[in-house]
């Protein structure tokens, strides 16, 4: 343990979180911007000073809450970025419980990235759920948003499920619950559960179902962060514990696949990217399955470009929700004369996506693309370079064709009184289209941060720019003579959530029907023949216990049914998601405690 | 920036050519390009190998796509609803 100073950047969030609700009026909008920066400088200071902080000793086991080092300081200094341009795009929102919740999520996610072992990870883990679960439900805007909330919730819930027994086991088995690298040549169950908790959170397919579903779902603002967030804190999990297992190169390439096809028919907006999320975070699940240094780099430098132009990319979907109010190809279009700058800016988060040169993409996939052809896995490189036809495809023809050019499919309305977004939300897409531009121009920027120095790679050679051109141009011409095949539909398409959801609804059904049936039968029963003589003998022993007893007790139990039922009918409204965020910030503060002590 | 958009889009045919002439330049690119650094044989040895590999790649990729869609993944958009 270092000597130097110490104080984690989750925490800033969390206590900024905590006294955001008084700060209020000319006071309201500085604070906001001062709480993610000073995260931020925390997070860059960190990187200047690596070591292991923050440990403890919580029962039997050490806690590390800090472990600083190359590989989690690329993945925190991104995140505390992301977080100052999310915060930025939310400015204008009035609602503070959202962005309570986005600071939370993100403390969440820097908590668990510098974590050292498992009971720490575990608790951020859960933190990070939780919180991003209220930026589904705050979404007053769409009707559905409280059940894909609950749908969103109960899988993450599932995925820290399978860590946690993960974890536990590994504990039993070996006596350590540090967060390190798995045993792939030695591995048990608890690998295996270990790595499927975390591709939960990495959407690996067959995991994936519930990215699509929660993010489309979201406020706006809420979907910003939870696009950044989620997934790539998984993916930092894994190039932790689980870099070098060959499964996540087939799995990672499945789930780009998999993804483009399914972004490939969609209609939803933000469904869409969250498809290509999948899609693009399947190469660096596919790299972190490499394993090599090249590999690891590679998915760390992908994870930090993609989350800048995936932000971007939803920025500009949340802005003509904002404006338009539908999310929905078929009623979108023609809508560059109505927001040119949003069509801008989008247009440069498409480009940068598909790894046009000099934008952030074309630096960071091809490292990937290259580990894998290093390592003589031809199939996974090429198919690999398919995916990056079809998102080009997808992201940088479909999308802005579909949303701004053609005739407005709308109402006519809604497209009247379409414009650009309000200045902080135009601010922070500015920001990060300058940051795709600047990666991507001036790459040492961001290979610097990378965790193995020695094993960098040259993007601007000539053959790669021929091969990136000769792609991109072709897939333009794929487009022209196919478009009219993958226009906007108004439909959606089934993925294998319909296994939990059409699930549910028989549970549901079977709950409701046989079950509530036989439960009512058995209670009538119950009444009739025994509760009656029970109740006299009871309605007896309480009066003597009220009036006798406790007439001699001063009234003691008096006061507390009246304390308790006080308390009762603030925590107990009946209200699930009220509970929850109780519920939620009480371990926060245990866990405020714990650091602190 | 609207007006640059309409500009453009009274001249489409022109900006057609001018793309058919922009990947007809980087096709030959590709053939003069130093091949030394290639990953594989077929890249070597076929000229516009990438050209070629990208547009079947497109072609695949969509008609996979409306495949599925078609073999009944597609649904109507109030297919939970009920």
């Amino acid at each position: 343990m270092t000597t130097s100073f110490f104080f984690h950047p989750a925490l800033i969030l969390i206590l900024g979180a905590f006294l955001l609700p008084f700060f209020k009026g000319p006071f309201r909008l500085p604070y906001q911007i001062l709480v993610p920066v000073l995260c931020f400088i925390d997070v860059v200071y960190l990187g200047f000073h690596p070591g292991v902080y923050g440990q403890l000793n919580f029962l039997d086991w050490q806690l590390t809450f800090g472990r600083v080092d190359g590989l989690s300081q690329v993945f925190a200094f991104i995140m505390a970025l992301m977080a100052i341009i999310g915060t930025i795009y939310g400015l204008h929102v009035r609602d503070s419980r959202q962005q309570i919740a986005a600071w939370f999520y993100v403390s969440g996610s820097i908590g668990a990235i510098y974590a050292g072992d498992y009971l720490s990870l575990f608790l951020f883990w859960e933190i990070m759920a939780f919180a991003s679960t209220f930026l589904v439900w705050f979404n007053q805007a769409d009707k559905d948003a409280n059940a894909a909330g609950f749908r969103y919730l109960l899988v993450h819930t599932f995925g820290g499920l399978l860590l946690l027994m993960g974890f536990v086991l590994r504990y039993q088995a070996t006596g350590s619950i540090a967060f390190e690298l798995l045993d792939y040549d030695n591995a048990s169950l608890y690998t295996w559960l270990i790595m499927s908790g975390l591709m939960l959170n990495a959407a690996v397919v067959p995991l994936h179902s519930w990215l699509p579903d929660a993010y489309s779902k979201a406020t706006i603002t809420g979907a910003v962060f939870m696009c950044a967030f989620t997934t790539k804190t998984a993916i930092y999990t894994l190039a932790r514990a689980c870099a070098g297992f060959d499964i996540l190169i087939v799995l990672g390439v499945a789930m780009a696949i998999y993804g483009i096809i399914y972004a490939i028919n969609e209609n939803d907006i933000r469904r869409l990217l969250g498809w290509e999320i999948i899609s693009q975070v399947g190469y660096m699940v596919a790299g972190v399955g490499i394993g090599t240094a090249l590999a690891i780099n590679g998915a760390a430098a992908h994870a930090f470009a993609h989350i800048l132009y995936k932000g971007l990319l939803f920025m500009g979907a949340g802005a003509i929700i904002q404006m338009t109010g539908s999310s929905k190809l078929s009623s979108l279009g023609g809508l560059y004369k109505k927001m040119p700058g949003t069509l801008a800016f989008m247009v440069v988060g498409g480009i940068s996506v598909s790894a046009f040169p000099f934008f952030s993409g074309f630096v960071s996939k091809s490292i990937i693309i290259a580990a894998s052809y290093q390592e003589h896995l031809l199939w996974a490189g090429f198919l690999l370079t398919m995916v990056s036809a079809g998102t080009f495809l997808v992201a940088g023809l479909r999308l802005p064709y579909l949303i701004f050019f053609g005739e407005p499919r709308g109402s006519a309305e809604s497209f009247e009184k379409a414009a650009d977004p309000p200045l902080n939300m135009q601010m922070a897409m500015l920001i990060a289209a300058l940051l795709c531009l600047a990666i991507g121009t001036w790459y040492p920027l961001l290979y610097s941060l990378l965790p193995y120095q020695d094993a960098l790679y040259h993007p601007y050679s000539g053959y790669h720019l021929s091969e990136t051109l000769q792609i991109l141009g072709f897939t333009a011409l794929g487009f022209m003579l196919f478009k009219d095949r993958i226009l906007a539909r108004a439909t959606i398409s089934l993925d294998l959530d319909w296994f939990y959801r059409r699930g549910g609804q028989a549970f549901q059904w079977l709950a409701e029907k046989p079950i509530q049936w036989l439960d009512t039968a058995w209670g009538e029963a119950y009444r009739i023949v025994g509760l009656g003589s029970l109740m006299t003998t009871a309605r007896f022993w309480a009066w003597f216990d009220w009036h006798g007893i406790d007439g001699v007790l001063d009234g003691s139990a008096r006061s507390v049914r009246s304390f308790g039922r006080l308390l009762a009918r603030t925590l107990q409204r009946g209200q699930i998601q009220q509970t929850l965020c109780y519920t939620v910030s009480f371990v926060a503060i245990v866990l405020l405690i714990f650091i602190w002590m | 920036m609207i007006r640059f958009i309409d500009y453009l889009k009274d001249r489409q045919r022109g900006l057609r050519y001018l793309f058919y002439g922009l990947i007809a330049g980087i096709f030959i690119w590709s053939m003069t390009v130093d091949t030394s650094h290639a990953h594989t044989w077929l890249e070597k040895h076929i000229p516009g190998f990438w050209s070629i590999f990208a547009l079947v790649s497109v072609i695949v990729l969509i008609f996979f796509a409306r495949w599925l869609a078609r073999a009944g993944v597609e649904q109507e958009q109030d297919y939970y609803d009920d």
